[in-house]
């Protein structure tokens, strides 16, 4: 993990489910969703630690993007409740939630594919004038707030390397240049919490590590928190801060990337009860290669 | 012989039937084409429009200005009633649920209970005097050379295509702007749009108000140019009829539903009038006659929309790289 000269904001946190953090940007308490007879989410408690990249993990079907859902409000739950920077969420519509900073992106990339790269940029700055009704006839009325977004989503695009893809139709655009927007389109909106839904999905090796160092990026130099769902061990590992395990739609485990990879929890739950020892051994190989 | 069709076209093509079509299919445009709405009931928000003016003038004896704005109010209160239960839902519920809408109106306004108010299948005439009486034209000519319009008639079509530029103007500037970014976007992908921090709904109900406001101008023009409304003039097809016009011009296209309609009534009328002269000229099979124009022009529609979506998907102003794409 790259050297961090701040103090740990994790000190002291244990490494068990449903711990309470120093500092949580986000607390969710007994959030329960069920599908007919299945009960896709269930979690007592969790707290989100804030300005830190938190991986969270699990089998598939463990209700991670039921609960990127719920708490997002693109889903209700059955019951349960969750505060984020102290205000209550539950039962707040997506698109406010948006508005108060949580941002999320979707496991199937959503480019709006019959709109410019750059329309896709500017339709996600919040506050603009110009979507009002009526005001929106006057151009005189956002036409220096456009110029202004625009510049910002210039600058994004550079950054995430699609400024050559600027006016070109977001359809056009690879799978990995259509992470690499919805990741830049969801800094426009100038969240405080990202929500990742499997960013690196479908991506090559290659701009994978690009993926990675700017989700980095956005905690070490923007400050922002970090929630994002991935499979792949390494890059968990990696960039995480904090790891939490989902199993059958529960918090099963809580810890430290170095911790989690041997937590017995975590491995039944991704392998049964007949233990292996792939995760450990996938653990090993990673601390070698980061030392 | 065949100079008469062409000119019986022409005239058709610019006449104030295709100006209404133009508006019917510039709503429909913002609905379908810029916001990704399925309304089928179109004709529901011109049988508004055309029934606000004729109610408020010939029922009511109100003034001709207020029947056009209750026409329009009326389109606001339907589709608000369309809206509200629907546009949470997918699209296809919008598209069931407005077909249906359009029908019901239209059987209510020929239901005998009406008549005293819509005048039932009679329907009600007489009602737009005061728009004649505004007519600056002197009547003593024809106007438009070979295409001898009376003055009434070039006064309506006048007015209805200023009617019909001042809309598409409207729509072009909401388009560009940073509302018709948001418009587009709910087209693409309502959860994106959402993600981001968009009021969907609100905006989906915003568009669906604005184009059927526009249907409903289209219908109180419809309703002047022919100085009656008859409640079976708002059969189902009259909405696949604008939804061909749009599909012609250039889906999502700001111009394209008034070259798409100016085109449309072109071929229709060229074709109902050879069909008339050459069944005149005793050219056409008997059973080919007269009584075959209604039959006609459905199949004509008919085989221009499948054509069209064969052979040339985007219309005629649609940009074919926009549909290459895939949208999910």
């Amino acid at each position: 993990m790259s050297p961090d000269p701040r103090p740990d904001p994790l000190e002291g946190t244990s490494a068990e489910p449903g711990v309470a953090k120093a500092d949580p940007i986000l607390t969710v308490s007994d959030v329960r969703r069920s599908f007919g007879g299945i009960t896709a989410v269930d979690v007592d408690h969790l707290e989100i630690p804030r300005g830190l990249i938190t991986g969270l993990i699990g089998p598939n079907g463990a209700g991670k993007t039921t609960l990127f859902n719920l708490l997002t409000g693109f889903d209700t739950p059955d019951k349960g409740t969750w505060t984020f920077a102290g205000e209550d969420l539950a039962g707040v519509p997506a698109h406010l939630v948006a508005r108060k900073g949580m941002v999320r992106t979707f496991q199937l990339t959503k480019a709006l594919a019959r709109m410019t790269v750059m329309e896709n940029m500017q339709l996600a700055a919040v506050g603009q004038t110009g979507e009002r009704l009526l005001p929106a006839l006057l151009p005189s009325l956002w036409r220096p707030q456009e110029d202004a977004l625009t510049e910002r989503a210039d600058e994004l695009l550079v950054r995430f390397k699609l400024d050559h893809m600027r006016d070109q139709f977001a359809g056009t655009l690879s799978g990995g240049q259509k992470k690499l927007l919805e990741m830049a389109r969801a800094l426009m909106v100038e969240p405080s919490m990202v929500m990742l839904d499997e960013p690196m999905a479908g991506v090559n090796p290659a701009l994978t590590q690009s993926l990675l160092g700017h989700v980095k990026g956005l905690r070490d130099n923007e400050g922002r928190t970090v929630v994002f769902v991935e499979h792949d061990m390494d890059v968990v590992f990696d960039i995480s801060d904090w790891v939490v395990c989902l199993a059958q739609g529960a918090v099963i485990a809580e810890g430290r990337p170095s911790e989690i990879g041997s937590n017995p929890a975590v491995i039944d739950a991704y392998l049964g009860s007949s233990h292996s020892e792939a995760p450990v051994q996938r653990r090993k190989r990673h601390e070698r290669r980061a030392s | 012989m065949l100079v008469d069709i062409l000119v019986d076209a022409l005239r058709t093509s610019v006449g104030p039937t295709a100006a209404a079509y133009a508006l019917l299919a510039i709503g429909l445009n913002m609905h379908f084409g810029f916001t990704g709405l399925l309304n089928f009931g179109q004709a529901g928000f011109m049988l508004v429009g055309a029934y606000g003016v004729a109610i408020t003038v010939s029922t009511f004896g109100g003034p001709l200005f207020l029947g056009v704005i209750v026409g329009m109010l009326a389109a606001v209160v339907l589709a608000l009633l369309l809206g509200v239960p629907t546009l949470r839902l997918r699209a296809d519920y919008l598209a069931i649920t407005t077909i249906a809408a359009a029908e019901i109106l239209r059987l209510l306004f020929r239901s005998t209970a009406a008549e005293p108010v819509t005048g039932g299948v009679f329907g009600l005439r007489q009602f737009g005097g005061a728009f004649f009486a505004l007519n600056p034209l002197p009547d003593d000519r024809a106007y438009l050379g070979p295409l001898a319009a009376s003055a009434g008639r070039m006064w309506v079509m006048l007015v209805g295509w200023s009617v019909v530029l001042l809309m598409t103007l409207l729509v072009w500037a909401l388009i560009r702007s940073p509302w018709g970014r948001v418009i587009r976007s709910i087209r693409e992908d309502e959860d994106a749009a959402r993600s981001l921090g968009k009021n969907v709904f609100a905006y989906k109900m915003q568009s669906l108000v604005l184009g059927g406001v526009i249907g409903a101008i289209g219908g109180a023009l419809f309703a002047l140019s022919l100085q009656t409304v008859q409640p079976d003039t708002f059969l189902p097809q009259v909405t696949f009829y604008a939804f061909a016009i749009l599909i012609l011009g250039g889906t999502a296209s700001t111009f394209g539903p008034v070259i798409g309609a100016v085109i449309f009534w072109f071929i229709l009328g060229m074709l109902l009038s050879g069909l008339r002269t050459f069944s005149d000229a005793g050219l056409l099979p008997e059973f080919f006659g007269a009584q075959a124009v209604g039959a006609v022009s459905l199949t004509f529609v008919g085989v221009l929309i499948m054509s069209l979506m064969i052979f040339r998907p985007q219309g005629i102003l649609g940009d074919k790289k926009e549909l290459q794409l895939d949208v999910s």
